[in-house]
Order: C-alpha cells, then sequence, then structure tokens
C-alpha cells in the first residue's frame, strides 16, 4: 500500500503539467463508480463530499439495486427506501 | 477499458431509454396511455407494467423509459406516447450512445444477483404457482408492490393462511448449480419476512424449515427471538423438499424429517424460497474487462489483508460483489472503497468538484404567513389508513393555508421539486409537509425549501405515518380525524417559525484516532495517508491489540507478520504520532474543534484534533463453567491457537480435543452471537488436523455460523473426520475430571440430539469458544466522547444501515471490534470505511452547525445553574458580563435537545426553532376551547 501514494515531488510536477489544465474537459473525471446499489451510492457521495468528481454508472433505468426491491430491513425493519 | 492507475480510459455505452431525460417530468401520463402490458421487472414479474413506464415511484432519476416490448419499436406500429407526452420528451430517434472517460480509479460495486430456482426442476419454481422466491416474496410485502402491500396469490388472489419458508436454497449445497458458500443473509431476512407478515395478517401461521440459524450480526440474536416468539410461527430444525402441488388447490406439499415424528408431509398455501446470493451475472465480464481476478465461486477475489483492493492498481472493489454481504457492510466497504481511493488521489482532490450552489434566501419576515401544505400517500403506508384526499381539503380550510394537494411519495425527486415550484409559483414562505418522521427526510425537504430561496426553518414535518396510520391501522375513521388534528397543529406552529442561520464552523484537520490496534492503526494509516496528520492513542505499552495473540485466519493470513508489517508502516509514517501507555483523561470541543486531554508514559499531552474514531477493540471472556481454570488441559480457542503456534507438543499430539461453543454468550447474560467463534473453531481443528490427521476432534456447537466462503472451511473440517455434535442450551454438554487408562483426561458428556442418547467423550484437551465481550474501558471512552451504547454494551452506531462508522455525535466515528465481534478482515474493511468517513469531514474547510439551538435571555438568568446541569453535551457554562454571572450556551456544542429550557425556572432559556410562541399555539390547536368547555360541562353534569 505504501507505494500507493506519489511522492511529494511528483504530485507538484503532475499538478502543474498540461494534464491539471485538461482537468476541467468534459469527461475527465476522478473516480468511475461501476454499480448503483446501496454501496456504489455511498461510495459516490463520500468521494464527492471528500471532493473527487465521480462518474457513477448503472446498467439499469434507476440507482438503487436489489435493496430498493426490498420491503424493509433487518434487524430495524426500517424501510429500505 | 484501459489504462493504469491514476490514468484510466473507459469506453461506456448508453443504451437509449427513448425519452429525453431533461423534458420527462416523471408524470406517467404516457405510462397510461401505452397499449403494451408486459411483466415489471421491479416487481419480480408478478404484476404487468407497461412498454413506456418509470422503473419504480421513487426511482432516481424519476424519468421514464421505453424498452423492447414497445410496439413501435419492433414494428413502428403506435405512437401514443409521443401524442399524449405534452413535453415532447418521447425521442425514438435516440440509439446507442458511446461516451469515453477518463478516470483516476475506478469502484465496482457490481453487488450481486439473487439466485435462481427456476433451474433446478426441484425447487418447483415457475412450476407450481404458490411457490414463490424471498425476492418475490419482499415485493409481495411492498405497499410499492403487485398487490399494494396485500400477501396475495398469483393465481387466485387470495390470502394464504399457511405459508412455509425453506432455507438455505441455492446456497449451502456442493450439488450442480447451487453454491457451497452460506450467502449470510437469509437466515435474517425470513425472520424479518415472518415479523412483517404476522404484522400485515395475525392469524397466518408461518413454518420456517432451516439448519443452522445464523444470527451472527449486531442485534440479530434478538431479532431471531422476537421472531420465534410470535404466536403461530414455528422454526422446524429439517431439510425440507417441495413434494408436489395439489391440482385442486394448488397449495403444495412439502416433505420434512424431525427426529421426534420422522418423516412428515404437510400442506403449505405457499411456499417461500429463502434463496442465496449469486455472483454479478455479468462477472466473467467483469473480470475481463477490468482484468480483476475472481475466486472460485466468481465474486471479486480478496487479499484478506485488503479485501477492497483488487489485483489490479488504482481498482477497487465494494459490497457484495466481496462475498455476500448484508447492507451495513455494503455501505462502510463503500466508504473504504473511498478512502482508499482518497489515498491514491488525494493530489487532485478538489481539483474537478464542484460546490452546489442555492438561489439566494428571500426575506420573507415582513409577510403574512402563507402556507403550503403536502400531503404525503407514502405509497399505501399513508392512505391506506388515513384519507388523504379528505385531509388536503380539510388542510385548505386551515388559517393562513393558502395552497394544499396531495402526493404520492412526497420523498420522490419529482414530488420534491412540485414542492420547490410550488412554493415559488404559489409564494408560500411556510411550508407543511404531512408525512412521516422528520428523523429520516427533514434534511431532504429542508433541501427543498433552500431551491425554492426559502429559509430551510420555515418548514414543518406533520408525522402522519408513525404517529397515525402505522399504530391506528384498524381505526380508519378515527385515524383521519386524527390526521387532521396532526396536521391542524403542524400548520399553527407553522405560522410562527422564524428563519435561523446556521454557521460555518472551521475544521481542525487532525484526527485522533483511540486504539491501536488492526482496527485503529489501519484507520490512522489511511487517514495520514490522505495527508492529515493523526494522533493515535494506544493503553498498552505495544501497538497490536488483540491481533497480538492471533496467529492465522481462515483465509491463511499469517496475522503476526502482517501485523509487524502494519505496525512498521504505522511508525515509519511522518504525519502519525503515537502515545502509548495512554489514557484519555478529559474531551472537550465539538466537530471539527476537539481538545483531547491525555496521560502518555507519566506526562500530559493535550491534542487538538477535528474528529475522533475510537477503536479500543474487545475482550475475551474468561469462562467461569467447564473447569476452566481448574484444569491444565482446558483453554479458550484463543489460547488454543497460542498454543499451537507455539508448538505445544502435548496439544499437538492429544489423542482426543473437544470443542464447545457458545460459552459466555447467547445467554441471558450475553444476550448476542459473538460471531467469530464457530470460524475460530474450524481454524483451529484444520491446523491440528493438519499437524496431528489421527487426533479425534470433536466441536459441541448450538448453531455453526460460519457465515459466507467459511462454510467451505467448515465442510473440509467434517470431510476431514471432525464431528460436530449439536446441544441445545437447556441440555448443555457436562464436564468432568477423569482418570482414564492412568492418565488424567476430561470427560463430556453431551446429549446425542438424533440418537437420542448420552455420548461420553473423552478428551485430553478440552477449548472453548469464550465470548467476545466489551472492552472494559468502553463505558469511561463512551462517557469521555459523549457517545451511547447498545444493549450489549458495545457502541452503538448513528445508524445501523446508513451510518455504521460513526456515532450520533458529531465527528467521533467507530470501528472494530468495539462495535461487535468481527473477523480480522472485516474489522480491516470497517477501519477503511471509518477513515472514509473522517475524509468527508477534514477534506472540508468549514463544517455546518445547526441553527436551532438554545440562547439564554440576560435579564431574566438568575445564574442558577440549573441548566448546567441539565446539559449533558456540556454546551452551558457561566460567564461574567455587566449584569453580572449569567449562564451561556454554545451555540457549537448545543445539540437542540431542549433539556436545558425545560429547567430553567425563570423562562430565561429559549430554543430556536421551538418556541414558547410556536409550541404553544400548536398545543392551542390540539384541542379547541369549545372542546374544552364541553368536556367540563361533561364533568359538572357527572358531578
Amino acid at each position: 500500500m505504501g507505494n500507493d501514494i506519489l511522492p511529494k515531488e511528483i504530485i507538484q510536477q503532475f499538478s502543474d503539467s498540461p494534464v491539471s489544465i485538461n482537468m476541467g474537459d468534459k469527461n475527465f473525471g476522478d473516480v468511475m463508480v461501476v454499480g448503483g446499489g446501496v454501496s456504489g451510492i455511498q461510495a459516490s457521495l463520500d468521494l464527492a463530499t471528500a471532493g473527487f468528481k465521480v462518474y457513477l454508472v448503472e446498467k439499469g433505468p434507476s440507482i438503487g439495486g436489489h435493496m430498493a426491491q426490498l420491503d424493509k430491513t433487518f434487524p430495524t425493519n426500517d424501510c429500505s427506501m | 477499458m484501459e489504462g493504469k492507475k491514476g490514468d484510466f480510459n473507459v469506453s461506456l455505452k448508453t443504451k437509449p431509454r427513448y425519452i429525453i431525460e431533461d423534458k420527462c417530468t416523471g408524470c406517467t401520463t404516457c405510462v397510461q396511455y401505452c397499449p403494451v402490458h408486459y411483466p415489471d421487472p421491479f416487481n419480480q414479474d408478478i404484476s404487468d407494467n407497461k412498454a413506456v413506464h418509470v422503473y419504480f415511484s421513487q426511482a432516481i432519476p424519476l424519468v421514464a423509459y421505453i424498452d423492447d416490448s414497445c410496439l413501435r419499436l419492433k414494428d413502428k406500429k403506435c405512437d401514443i406516447c409521443s401524442g399524449v407526452c405534452k413535453t415532447g420528451a418521447i425521442d425514438f430517434r435516440q440509439t446507442t450512445k458511446k461516451t469515453d472517460i477518463n478516470v483516476g480509479a475506478i469502484i465496482l460495486s457490481s453487488g450481486i444477483t439473487p439466485f435462481d430456482p427456476s433451474a433446478k426442476e426441484e425447487y418447483g419454481y415457475k412450476t407450481m404457482q404458490n411457490v414463490v422466491t424471498s425476492m418475490d416474496y419482499e415485493r409481495l410485502l411492498s405497499s410499492t408492490g403487485p398487490f399494494e402491500g396485500e400477501v396475495l396469490r398469483t393465481i387466485d388472489k387470495k390470502h394464504p393462511k399457511k405459508i412455509a419458508w425453506i432455507q438455505c436454497v441455492g446456497s449451502r449445497r456442493v450439488t450442480e448449480g447451487d453454491n457451497s458458500y452460506c450467502s449470510g443473509v437469509c437466515c435474517t431476512y425470513t425472520q424479518k419476512q415472518v415479523i412483517l407478515t404476522k404484522h400485515h395478517y395475525e392469524d397466518v401461521q408461518c413454518t420456517i424449515f432451516h439448519n443452522d440459524i445464523r444470527s451472527f450480526g449486531k442485534d440479530f440474536e434478538r431479532y431471531f427471538q422476537r421472531a420465534e416468539q410470535l404466536p403461530g410461527v414455528e422454526f422446524i430444525r429439517s431439510y425440507a423438499s417441495i413434494e408436489k402441488e395439489i391440482p385442486e388447490t394448488r397449495n403444495v406439499i412439502v416433505r420434512y424429517a424431525t427426529a421426534d415424528d420422522g418423516v412428515k408431509r404437510e400442506e403449505f398455501d405457499m411456499v417461500v424460497l429463502s434463496i442465496g446470493l449469486n455472483p454479478p451475472a455479468a462477472y466473467k465480464e467483469i473480470s475481463e474487462k477490468f482484468g480483476i481476478e475472481l475466486n472460485s465461486h466468481g465474486f471479486s477475489k480478496s487479499d484478506s489483508s485488503n479485501p477492497i483492493k483488487t489485483n489490479r492498481p488504482g481498482i477497487f472493489v465494494s459490497g457484495a460483489f466481496l462475498g455476500p454481504t448484508d447492507v451495513p457492510e455494503s455501505v462502510f466497504t463503500a466508504s473504504g472503497a473511498s478512502a482508499q481511493t482518497g489515498e491514491l488521489l488525494d493530489y487532485r482532490r478538489d481539483k474537478l468538484a464542484k460546490e452546489r450552489v442555492y438561489p439566494i434566501e428571500r426575506d420573507v419576515s415582513a409577510e403574512e404567513p402563507k402556507i403550503g401544505v403536502f400531503v404525503c400517500h407514502c405509497g399505501a403506508n399513508i392512505s391506506s389508513v388515513v384519507n388523504v384526499p379528505s385531509t388536503v381539503d380539510y388542510a385548505r380550510t386551515l388559517p393562513n393555508v393558502v395552497y394544499a394537494t396531495e402526493q404520492i411519495f412526497s420523498c420522490a425527486t419529482n414530488s420534491a421539486r412540485e414542492i420547490t415550484d410550488l412554493a415559488i409559483e404559489k409564494g408560500f414562505n411556510r411550508v407543511v409537509i404531512a408525512a412521516c418522521s422528520p428523523r429520516t427526510l427533514e434534511p431532504l425537504f429542508r433541501d427543498t425549501l433552500r431551491e425554492a430561496g426559502l429559509n430551510q426553518y420555515y418548514l414543518d414535518m406533520a408525522n402522519i405515518r408513525e404517529h397515525c396510520s402505522w399504530v391506528h391501522a384498524k381505526q380508519k375513521d378515527e385515524a383521519t380525524q386524527k390526521a387532521h388534528d396532526i396536521v391542524r397543529m403542524s400548520v399553527a406552529r407553522a405560522g410562527e417559525l422564524e428563519p435561523l442561520l446556521e454557521f460555518d464552523l472551521p475544521v481542525n484537520k487532525a484526527a485522533l484516532v483511540v486504539g491501536g490496534g488492526i482496527g485503529g492503526m489501519t484507520c490512522a494509516l489511511s487517514i495520514a495517508k490522505q495527508g492529515h496528520e493523526v494522533h493515535l492513542v494506544e493503553k498498552a505499552k505495544d501497538l497490536g491489540g488483540m491481533a497480538r495473540r492471533l496467529h492465522t485466519t481462515l483465509e491463511k493470513l499469517d496475522v503476526q507478520t502482517y501485523l509487524d508489517e502494519l505496525i512498521h508502516k504505522v511508525y515509519q509514517n511522518p504525519l502519525i504520532h503515537i502515545s502509548h501507555e495512554a489514557t484519555i483523561k478529559e474531551v472537550s470541543g465539538y466537530l471539527g474543534n476537539f481538545t483531547t486531554t491525555i496521560e502518555t508514559e507519566g506526562r500530559i499531552k493535550t491534542i487538538k484534533h477535528g474528529v475522533s474514531v475510537l477503536a479500543i477493540g474487545a475482550e475475551e471472556y474468561k469462562p467461569s463453567e467447564y473447569l476452566y481454570g481448574e484444569s491444565d488441559k482446558v483453554f479458550t480457542h484463543l489460547e488454543l491457537g497460542e498454543e499451537i503456534a507455539r508448538g505445544n507438543k502435548a496439544i499437538i499430539n492429544a489423542e482426543s480435543l473437544v470443542m464447545i461453543q457458545c460459552v459466555g454468550c447467547r445467554n441471558e447474560d450475553r444476550n448476542y452471537c459473538s460471531r467469530v467463534c464457530c470460524g475460530h473453531a474450524v481454524k483451529n481443528a484444520l491446523k491440528l488436523k493438519e499437524k496431528n490427521p489421527d487426533m479425534r476432534i470433536y466441536i459441541i456447537f448450538r448453531d455453526m455460523r460460519t457465515y459466507g466462503f467459511r462454510e467451505d472451511a467448515y465442510r473440509e473440517a467434517s470431510e476431514k473426520g471432525v464431528q460436530f455434535i449439536r446441544y441445545t442450551p437447556e441440555d448443555k454438554p457436562l464436564v468432568e475430571k477423569a482418570k482414564e487408562g492412568g492418565k488424567d483426561v476430561i470427560r463430556v458428556i453431551v446429549p446425542d440430539l438424533i440418537l437420542g442418547q448420552r455420548l461420553e467423550l473423552t478428551a485430553d484437551v478440552l477449548s472453548l469458544a469464550a465470548a467476545v465481550i466489551p472492552s472494559t474501558s468502553t463505558n469511561e471512552i463512551a462517557s469521555h466522547f459523549k457517545v451511547t451504547l447498545s444493549p450489549d454494551e458495545f457502541f452503538k452506531e448513528a445508524h445501523v444501515k446508513l451510518k455504521p462508522v460513526e456515532f450520533a455525535t458529531d465527528g467521533v466515528f467507530l470501528c472494530g471490534t468495539a462495535h461487535y465481534p468481527k473477523h480480522i478482515p472485516e474489522t480491516i474493511n470497517q477501519a477503511y470505511g471509518a477513515a472514509g468517513r473522517v475524509l468527508t469531514l477534514l477534506s472540508k474547510d468549514t463544517v455546518v452547525a445547526s441553527g436551532s439551538v438554545a440562547r439564554v435571555n440576560d435579564y431574566d438568568c438568575v445564574a442558577c445553574g440549573a441548566c448546567i446541569s441539565a446539559c449533558t453535551y456540556d454546551a452551558i457554562e457561566f460567564r461574567d458580563t455587566p449584569k453580572g454571572k449569567k449562564a451561556f450556551v454554545n451555540p457549537i456544542l448545543c445539540k437542540g435537545d431542549g433539556l436545558c429550557n425545560t429547567k430553567c425556572p425563570t423562562n430565561a432559556i429559549m430554543l430556536k426553532h421551538f418556541t414558547n410562541a410556536a409550541l404553544l399555539k400548536q398545543i392551542d390547536a390540539a384541542v379547541t376551547s369549545k372542546d374544552i368547555l364541553e368536556q367540563m360541562d361533561a364533568v359538572l353534569e357527572e358531578a
């Protein structure tokens, strides 16, 4: 995991490079989340709140996944919607 | 997809909806006119929908789509929808759209596919009308389902009076087409369905045919007891098969066997198959496209030291694609994936994301109240009991109400937009929403007011669901009358509401993590890798916590090597500051600005931080039963694992070893399951069999709870000759010291439930599955950080599903076994989850504090201090003012709970948003003076 982070110098170079100028492009995002169920929605929300641009990709006509089909949820019987 | 971490190019294909999204309002006029009926996939094909329809009533986006059954798409025959759509949103010229995007990381949250029992004839699904899956049954129970919440048999629309559930359908079976693993959720969702069924229809008889009851999650044990204790509910431990359908009644015969009665056949009106969870249907495609490895079951292949990570850097997995999981785990692994993405992409945070902008707030303080009332059907939750149109008509007669209408789901996107639009169009300055409790949806409705340029505190919610329709289901007329009363009271209060300001507080960007076990260290490391200082506080001399005593996991993780590496990384990280032998002395402050004083290695240290993470772990129960502490042959599972790792010859060379499960929990004192012990027992048994294949090993259990992929290890142990003997809490095993062939042994006497005899086992070693119990410092830490505990005295999360890693106290988070017992990979996931949630706060410069806080009127304050002792948040203190010593409420600390203003003898404290003026108006509206006079007259007459 340690080497997953770029060293400081590289970060600097990267953000000053032409790539950062292109960041305003329409189709340039930070993260793509595949699947709009409860997990995909939560990941997207957390990422967006923490300052990232997210593409949430869902194959169906609505987000919500299987959880949206559930009547209530255990063990509190809260409404799943 | 191609590329590498930080730079992935993805090509997306968007299927045409044949609807212009921006133009569709979700009004569903097109649906009414569409002539094509076809089975509705959202309702599991039980009821029909139209070729053009909205996926479900609360769909997001709330936009219709047209599917392949459309006549126009088939042979250009019909064009009705285009004709009736007022906004011109129908567009048959749409084609598949290709979009190329570039992203730095990818999270795969592909979820699960419910097991399809129709593939196997034996389940009778699709061949017998009254055999349904648990997913079908969810829809039958739902108010938005095929029969609007009535459980009916599709074939004759009759209420089933006798329903059977068959557990483990598609799970825990090694036969072709089934899954060998345990799906982990079916036991508890079945209990939920039983509870809800009994709630719908008291007289229904529910029978559940099951294997083990796997109530291994937090509060699951109590939930099972709740289901089991309902009248007319019977749990039968037996394999059950579907024998046949009776042609005349279409009832189903289930064949099963019990120890007392042998093989039996019973007739049921409906049979529910409790189907398990399969990997996502397209798992092979996902694996190929993204270049990630899968396990033998088709789920993401995980590294148990970090399950969220895949073999491909920059690609993470969250939710049930990790393996069968319930909602809370799907949620916190999502936050965990977000944290790991944050570690990778921290350098580009805030470069692309945009802040949401609201219209400027309109000043309406000089205007007369103009109230808009929206009465929600909540599907059928409210409208099946309360007469909604009459409530709307009634609302229109109330003072200051300028507009009233009804909505099917006020929380749906289009309804919220309707509220915003109408508020602007009709010029309301107050809004009353008669729907559910403000607990969940008040923030959403406040948002609709902000969108309309109104102060968000001009909203009042009239709770006609929890307070009315749900509790008066059988008294419809009275419930409608009560709904009128509630709405009238709400309107009266709304007229008195005042605009309030929320304010931004600066955030200290450092975090405090309490507890240096795997959970605390993992969380600390992830926060630090995203550029924040972390203060890690550990009460012991060394980091490591409980994991110090664990050596392997079922996933074959070398725990000690992993732990050493983790500790090394923590020490190496310049942003992590560690305090050893530390105790917390004092905690003050609030979200964004905490000050914690600790004593560490004899010195006092003050730490300033914006958030806190409590990862204080759990402890092992010291058994008082089964000769523990009285014989050197008796160990706990944890001790046994340590002895095996140490190579203790007396244990490894033992001829016979007995394990007893559920020691110290699942009893009256601790009414919960410790979750890890069954896996722990199987792990130790396998390890011993590996070292000494001839050892006789007996595991005496109540329910084997090897959920998920652990089931494979359970099977392996069984295949290797480990004997599993079940006992019941009423007839526990007896343990005594004995001598056999001149050597000291332990004799274990256990009832054999199958043969009805007593088995006598001789053991050289006895190992006890000692419960996992809350840490002894739980209470103290909880009082320092003002957080609450669950009934079993583990930390209580803010919301079981939606907020599984945060406390109700803002800015305080939790992870690891302090929340509930869990396996190492689960703790690691949860620790990343907490880090993900922490970053949603630390990445901001400010946080918003509520406007609904208490305020002291200095003129009336007599400085008695009653408010100070009433406040549980330490939000009130005395301050010297020109008028002398007066109480002062720190608006940032105040939670607006109103405890102080009820204690104040001089009414000097008022709680904003809950002012006396507004509450008295509301109370006055509850009972009219005419009613009071009538009641008084009645009393006088009686006298």
